[in-house]
């Protein structure tokens, strides 16, 4: 597709090149004239100074929220989830909305770096790397309210088909909540290994920059003896592959398995087999939005305005345009089957999530997951970054709340009008809420410090896109 | 048993391609290249053979997903077998999800395993680093220089005429 002439950058090469030469029509990736020593040091830069006051101030934030939700986790842990509001009705809200949001947050990670690999997206790889640190944070983030919801974690390990004393009673490959065991540790130990394979070279770079003896050694140690040979590197690309095209039906099961939970059971509203694409779409959504979020202010503190431009964030605000529409046909077609079925506790289900007691909550969602993001339509929102940013986190509240709606307002009416209640949450569930987003900025925060954040091995490969012909031969 | 090498240093990606395609063309024996990125068609300049670890990926998926079918098959059915909610014990639909999961996660795990051990990447594994910057921005081929004198001179030639910025010669001993 040729973009129109105003959309071409000044130095896209036309007065340079020779006259035989083919005039290249795509805006080069990376901006600014980078060469890739200027990528290694643009990179290392952060890693390699000391860390800023505002870098200690959002440490420092985050921690303090961390350190609340470690005290109302031991708090719950030992008094019981009796200090939650959970009822006999509710049995199901903040913990498992949670959980869910956080393992939705983390799809976006192995969708850049998995299926947008697959699909030849080559700007996927100024945001790769962090989006799929992202991921890990979120899934242990996600990880966490299951355990706690067990009420004793320190038996937690009883979900894995271990040989016990106990008969062996082994666990039912029958129920979703043991499908979703496997889906989430398989999905966290595949994509760890992604990511740290594609750390490889570049933590190889960071040992053979190192100035002190402790970084050699410790990127040493990371780096296993990494030199650059292309003998390594064609069997290195060849298991990249292997892996994105594992990750990728991954990424698709986990989501579907999380929305098994749901959908085998017979609570009107959970019941539907629309669920699995929903969720997956709606973990896509969610997961951008949070890439997003995360990047603009990556890009800005660690000074990458050249690695991730406009280009980025306009492709990834598409993506987030495409899913909202799918998310909102999803809310759409739940209530026609609901009405179109004749099932009255189906229909009374629907009605009861955007007009009942809690439909302000559906009305959240609605409002930022489908009726905000349509101003992604115009290119020139797509580009400008304060709305763009605004509206990721209004995505990430409206996502919030979608779990929420289908978990607490499925559950507070159900069959039978005696069994009906109302749920609250108690201050205990918002301090772990809180102390999640802790727990994963924390992280986060600690990475950029760490690990460079944009991966540099393949940052310089793009690097010649859209500067001469030779990018654009694959 | 030491051989004597001759190093080139490049600064561009097309350098290198050049050189390494031309020094096969001419019969040159190629020791390796080492780049900061991947550089695609290197692996066709330099004549190398396409990678054979995606079997040991399917046999890895097969073998892992295989037994776990088999155990989820034994437990369900065969060891202690519980009837929930009248369903069979023999399954085998709800058994797919777990079946899946475990067939990704070996087939990745085995992949990995391979790749580490084939190419000897090992925690603690001190680098063979033949120019400084090859991690960084620059490019390097070795040749094995172990034959007449003649031909070291033609391939010094051949690495001046890709503008190579470094030429050495040195030995695998002293590289090791």
């Amino acid at each position: 597709m040729v973009s129109p002439t105003a959309a071409r950058p000044a130095h896209a090469n036309a007065d340079h090149a020779p006259p035989h030469a083919p005039v290249s029509l795509r805006a080069p990736l990376v901006e600014g004239d980078r060469d890739c020593h200027a990528v290694t040091e643009d990179v290392c830069r952060g890693l390699e100074g000391r860390p800023t006051g505002l870098w200690w101030g959002a440490l420092f934030a985050s921690g303090a929220l961390l350190l609340l939700g470690t005290v109302a986790v031991i708090y719950q842990v030992r008094v019981g989830i009796g200090t939650w509001g959970l009822n006999r009705t509710v049995g199901w809200a903040f913990d498992i909305t949670n959980f869910v949001f956080w393992i939705g947050i983390g799809h976006a990670g192995t969708l850049i770096s998995a299926v947008l690999f697959l699909f030849r997206q080559r700007w996927r790889t100024a945001v790769n790397r962090s989006a799929e640190a992202m991921t890990l944070f979120a899934v242990a983030c996600a990880g966490i309210f299951p355990l706690i919801h067990m009420g004793r974690p320190w038996l937690a390990f009883w979900v894995f088909p271990y040989p016990n004393t106990r008969g062996p009673l082994w666990v039912n490959f029958r129920s979703p909540l043991l499908w979703d065991v496997f889906a989430i540790s398989t999905y966290f130990t595949i994509s760890l290994v992604f990511w740290y394979i594609g750390l490889i070279p570049d933590l190889a770079t960071l040992r053979d920059r190192a100035r002190t003896k402790a970084r050699r050694a410790f990127f040493g140690l990371l780096s296993l003896g990494w030199n650059g040979s292309n003998r390594t590197w064609v069997r290195y690309e060849t298991v990249y592959l292997l892996l994105a095209g594992l990750a990728t039906p991954l990424v698709i099961s986990v989501h579907t398995i999380v929305s098994m939970d749901f959908a085998t059971s017979v609570i009107p509203g959970w019941h539907t087999t629309i669920f699995p694409p929903y969720f997956v779409a709606g973990a896509i959504f969610s997961g951008m939005a949070m890439v997003l979020t995360i990047m603009l202010a990556a890009r800005r503190l660690m000074r990458f305005e050249n690695y991730i431009t406009a280009g980025h964030i306009d492709s990834m605000c598409k993506i987030i345009l495409a899913m909202s529409c799918i998310v909102g046909l999803a809310y759409g077609t739940e209530f026609f089957v609901a009405w179109y079925s004749g099932n009255e506790y189906e229909r009374f289900a629907f009605r009861n999530r955007a007009f009942g007691p809690m439909g302000w909550s559906y009305w959240v969602m609605v409002g930022c997951n489908v009726v905000a993001p349509q101003i992604l339509w115009f290119r020139s929102m797509r580009r400008c970054i304060p709305v763009v940013f605004v509206l990721t986190l209004a995505i990430n509240v409206g996502m919030w709340f979608e779990r929420f709606v289908i978990i607490a307002t499925s559950l507070q009416r159900d069959f039978l009008p005696s069994s009906w209640a109302d749920y609250r949450p108690t201050l205990v569930e918002l301090a772990t809420l809180a102390g999640s987003f802790g727990l994963f900025f924390t992280l986060f925060l600690l990475f950029c410090r760490v690990l460079p954040m944009i991966c540099m091995s393949e940052v310089k490969g793009v690097l010649s896109y859209g500067r001469s012909t030779h990018g654009e031969k694959e | 048993m030491s051989q004597q090498l001759l190093v080139g240093v490049f600064a561009g990606e097309e350098d290198i391609l050049a050189a390494t395609g031309q020094a096969r063309r001419r019969g040159h024996a190629i020791v390796d290249t080492f780049t900061p990125y991947a550089v695609h068609g290197l692996d066709r300049a330099q004549g190398l053979p396409a990678s054979r670890l995606p079997w040991v990926c399917f046999l890895c998926g097969l073998i892992g997903g295989g037994a776990m079918l088999a155990f989820m098959f034994w437990v369900s059915a065969a060891d202690w077998p519980i009837n929930v909610g009248g369903k069979p014990f023999n399954s085998l639909p709800a058994f797919v999800p777990v079946w899946f999961e475990v067939t990704v996660l070996c087939a990745g795990l085995g992949s990995v395993a391979a790749l580490l051990l084939r190419c000897g990447l090992l925690p603690g594994r001190s680098p063979r680093v033949y120019a400084a910057g090859v991690t960084d921005d620059r490019f390097v081929l070795v040749l094995r220089a172990d034959t007449a004198g003649v031909e070291v001179k033609e391939m010094r030639r051949l690495l001046e005429d890709h503008h190579a910025v470094e030429i050495r010669e040195t030995t695998s001993e002293e590289e090791a």
